[in-house]
């Protein structure tokens, strides 16, 4: 199987002609109807996807895949919702637009979490997204299929988008690497919008190189997004060369420390101390890490500022859902029901309560308390971060509390009953809130799980923080790991 | 009138002139065809973002300054969130939080009179759709989804209909002035909403204020307010005040009166934050000054110039400040130094009720001031008489040819004193019989020697002159 190659090896391949574009698109297609079948990856496969040019650029003639919540012109594009189960936009996103001019071939659109409000990829109007290390298990979300397919060797890497870890905890539950840069570096344009303020686009790959590769492709100030910005100075393919010696990393004791943790799982145990072995490792490699200490109030809220800032956006965002110009046309008299009707019967119940919460958060005589208050923790948690950005390079953290829980919820997802682990779980958060080039990679294996390690550090230094998890991923051995799945060759 | 003192606040929306819409690429223009003036963001497609255009910011700015208004620091939008149809995104973007001017200050002319009114805010926010509801259906168009608005928000401190109607038409010709809207009624450029209370003349506490919506003539304003105030008025007389009750109402053009819409209980949450997809931006000192340079001499101190410099009567004055295209035309007649009085004669007189009769903009008017000025200067010379100008005022009109080509030698007039002198010395010398009776006293023969002179140059004698020889020559 060629798919599972590197972007570059596989360019190589093109190149030397050992393989042809049409041939390298035409398994894809085969290995995403494979993998959908235990692991509803994709919303769309892209059946008559064809073969391109192959050029000087990376990814050109190499198949990928698209989160769904992208808009790509002629192709379905659903963000996983009823609300747009046949919206097939004229437009696409900036983004998808950037990787076409380069040569890149969609193959398909992958499931989600409904308009990357869930973390658990159950929330798909399509049905559960399945792991493919454990099709038992979750991918967590909201990047769900993105993340399944990529780790299954469908394609080299798939498009994801990121409000609170949507890439970045799928990718560790998945084995893979998952990257979210600075706020901006790429264009939302024709992203669905979650919460404008937190929302990222990103991508999942299998290695640290690839991601830099696919967002060097995918990256660029757009005159459609005032909020992207000139990048063309960083190209961060170019700057990984894997030196690190002397760069400082910190973690935080009150998130990352067991001893925080008085009634952990042998699971969070073995995850935790996993994750001191990785920081020995660094160094090794001659990184300097640093144990720092952050008041545990400001650390406990940041699950609530989440939720206030991302409901509260969210609501407005997604006002445009009414049935009325695109989407099906709800049923009533006169507008006002039928836009009811198309939001009621459209909108799944983990959606309609934040929505809930979002209205409550922004009403009059509520907006202070909860919703100006979240933006003032909000920069707090961001000011104490950019602080510590002067002295480190980055901010290391294990993700999660361990491995992919159970979908049903059952036995063995037996982490813990504890208040602080929320912190341990939504701690990605913070990159979110500062806009910080975040990335994910794999950092070991508990119970033949994945489990994975973030870096996160200060805004547009994405190559320096490229490069740390780079050096790292190189140092480990779960570079380019698939999930060896079966599945049924009828 | 009402016995009880009546108190007004104005919200005013102006569309303001700008080649692509506040928040999109799309052209900002009015389009016969519907949904023609679009782009993805103004139908609030999924994924679009909305990009600030920075000479509507401009203008908003400009016209704050123009209202003695305070400029904040940063420059952000926020987000007016409710359901309608003709609001694509389920949201408006405008300004709440830190509008673009707030505390201002204008002086306006009321019937000869001057009044201050206060300013509580402008902002700047973008159109909704247009709406056209038929028997069971309703059309959309997207066209005017996104169009910039100013919203300029008064005090309560207007007390009369003239009042309220003076401001709007102030506003009007300021914003026509900045060159920032045509400000035209009759498109559907500005829309305004009316808040109306009374109270008795020497109370410290305003009465119940009743708002009245989406006014789109200031005609309608006038009759809006009479209205409501006899409504609220006759209640009060009738010891029933508490039935004004604080609400928003419709005015019915058809039977002149206003309608109840919604009460207070139904007011909208408008769950208004900050715009996340726009970044907060700083408005400079320097762009400030920049801004400050381009605003052009207003109507009132145009008005004080005309009046006090040139000596034209207030009523001129008026006649020509009402638009800008008056006034900018007069001032250029008066560069051309042609005499300030005689150029706002014949504007005030022949060119308005010319461009009137044809509906034309005055822009389009064929004699620009260079071209009027070919008249002016013969008849100021007196080669020409104010009879023959008009009649060159209108040919060269009719057949669009400049004026010059209608003086000709032919049929200029004879101002030469000593050419005139020499023909009426001779008709003297040749009439001795009736020098003689006028002299006598027969003094209606003076029309006789007037005759005579006409006669003798086929009508091209400056009369003026010769009445004037023929006096010294005769008494």
């Amino acid at each position: 199987m060629d798919i599972i190659k590197t972007i570059e090896e596989l360019h190589e391949m093109l190149v030397s002609k050992k393989i042809t574009s049409s041939e390298l698109v035409k398994e894809s297609v085969k290995r995403a109807k494979e993998i959908n079948k235990v692991c509803n990856a994709f919303v769309t496969i892209l059946d008559d996807a064809k073969g391109g040019e192959v050029t000087d650029s990376l990814i050109s003639g190499i198949p990928y895949g698209i989160k769904d919540n992208y808009s790509t012109k002629g192709i379905l594009s659903t963000g996983s919702s009823n609300t747009l189960k046949d919206y097939v936009p004229f437009f696409s996103a900036t983004a998808v637009l950037n990787l076409e001019k380069k040569g890149a071939i969609p193959v398909g659109k992958t499931t989600m979490d409904e308009f990357g409000m869930g973390g658990t990829g159950t929330t798909c109007h399509t049905g559960v997204v399945r792991n493919p290390w454990d099709p038992k298990r979750m991918c967590a979300g909201s990047s769900s299929g993105s993340a399944a397919s990529v780790a299954a060797g469908v394609f080299p890497y798939a498009l994801g988008s990121d409000t609170g870890d949507s890439i970045r905890k799928p990718a560790a539950f998945c084995g893979i690497v998952g990257y979210k840069p600075t706020y901006g570096m790429i264009s939302r344009y024709g992203l669905f919008p979650f919460a404008s303020s937190l929302d990222h686009c990103g991508c999942l790959t299998r290695c640290v190189k690839d991601a830099a590769i696919v967002v060097d492709a995918m990256k660029g100030i757009d005159k459609y997004d005032q909020t992207s910005w000139d990048s063309s100075n960083i190209n961060l393919t170019s700057s990984l060369n894997g030196l690190v010696k002397g760069k400082k990393l910190f973690y935080i004791k009150e998130i990352a420390n067991i001893e925080n943790y008085p009634n952990a799982s042998d699971e969070l145990k073995e995850h935790l101390e996993n994750f001191k072995k990785t920081l020995d490792i660094l160094k090794d490699l001659g990184v300097t890490v640093h144990e720092v200490s952050v008041d545990q109030t400001l650390l406990n809220a940041i699950p609530s500022v989440y939720v206030c800032l991302s409901c509260a956006e969210a609501t407005s965002n997604m006002s445009n859902l009414t049935g009325i110009i695109f989407g099906p046309r709800g049923k009533g008299n006169g507008v006002m029901s039928m836009m009811e009707d198309h939001r009621t019967n459209g909108f799944s119940p983990l959606i309609k309560r934040r929505f809930v919460i979002g209205s409550y958060i922004l009403q009059k005589e509520n907006q202070e308390k909860y919703f100006v208050n979240a933006q003032r923790v909000r920069r707090l948690i961001v000011n104490k971060m950019k602080e510590l950005f002067k002295e480190y390079d980055g901010l290391i953290l294990p993700v999660s509390t361990g491995v992919a829980p159970y979908l049903d919820g059952s036995k063995g997802n037996d982490t813990v009953n504890d208040d602080n682990t929320s912190v341990l779980e939504e701690h990605l958060q913070i990159g979110n809130f500062g806009g910080f080039p975040s990335i994910t990679i794999p950092n070991g294996f508990i119970n033949n799980l994945p489990v994975g390690i973030n870096i996160t550090g200060n805004c547009y230094d994405d190559a320096n923080i490229l490069n740390i998890a780079y050096a790292l991923e190189s140092a480990m051995p779960y570079k380019n790991q698939i999930a060896k799945m079966e599945v049924n060759n009828e | 009138m009402s016995k009880y003192k009546v108190v007004i606040g104005l919200e005013m929306h102006c569309e303001l002139k700008s080649n692509s819409k506040v928040f999109s690429s799309a052209e900002n223009s009015y389009n016969e065809i519907p949904n023609a003036n679009i782009r993805p963001v103004d139908m609030a497609f999924p994924g679009t973002l909305p990009v600030v255009n920075k000479e509507c910011v401009r203008k908003a700015l400009m016209m704050s300054m123009v209202l003695g208004c305070t400029q904040p620091e940063y420059m952000y939008f926020d987000r007016k969130n409710y359901y309608y149809p003709d609001l694509p995104k389920g949201y408006q973007i405008t300004q709440s939080h830190d509008p673009v001017g707030v505390n201002g200050k204008i002086i306006i002319d009321v019937n000869g009179k001057d009044k201050e009114v206060l300013i509580h805010d402008i902002h700047l926010e973008e159109d909704a759709a247009s709406l056209d509801h038929y028997y069971d259906t309703s059309l959309i168009d997207y066209n005017r989804a996104g169009v910039p608005l100013l919203e300029l928000v008064t005090e309560p401190c207007l007390n009369s209909a003239e009042e309220a109607v003076a401001f709007l038409e102030h506003m009007r010709r300021t914003y026509q002035y900045c060159d920032v809207s045509e400000a035209d009624t009759k498109k559907g450029q500005i829309r305004c909403d009316v808040n109306v209370s009374i109270m008795d003349e020497n109370a410290t506490e305003l009465g119940t204020k009743v708002e009245i919506k989406n006014i789109n003539s200031f005609g309608n304003v006038y009759d809006a307010i009479i209205y409501e105030v006899k409504r609220q008025s006759e209640l009060k007389d009738a010891g029933r005040y508490d039935e004004v009750v604080q609400e928003t109402r419709r005015f019915d053009e058809e039977s002149g009166t206003t309608i109840h819409m919604r009460s207070k209980v139904d007011a909208i949450d408008y769950k208004y934050f900050v715009e996340p997809n726009i970044p907060k931006y700083k408005i400079t000192k320097e762009w400030l000054e920049e801004i400050k340079k381009d605003i052009p001499v207003l109507p009132r101190e145009r008005k004080e110039k005309y009046i006090n410099e040139y000596g034209l009567s207030e009523y001129d004055a008026n006649v020509i400040v009402r638009e800008k295209a008056y006034a900018d035309y007069f001032e250029e007649c008066v560069n051309l130094r042609m005499n300030p009085k005689t150029a706002a004669n014949w504007l005030t007189v022949q060119i308005i009720a010319y461009i009137n009769k044809y509906e034309i903009e005055l822009k389009d008017f064929y004699l620009t001031p260079a071209l009027l000025n070919q008249i002016i200067k013969e008849l100021a010379a007196g080669t020409i008489s104010s009879k023959q100008a008009k009649e060159i005022f209108f040919k060269s009109l009719e057949e669009e040819k400049e004026p010059k080509n209608y003086i000709t030698k032919d049929n200029a007039q004879i101002s030469s004193k000593e050419v005139l002198e020499d023909i009426i010395n001779k008709i003297i010398s040749n009439n001795e019989q009736q020098v003689n009776e006028y002299k006598n006293g027969k003094t209606n023969l003076f029309d006789y020697f007037v005759g005579q002179v006409m006669k003798e140059t086929r009508g091209k004698a400056n009369p003026t002159i010769v009445k004037d020889i023929l006096k010294q020559k005769l008494d």
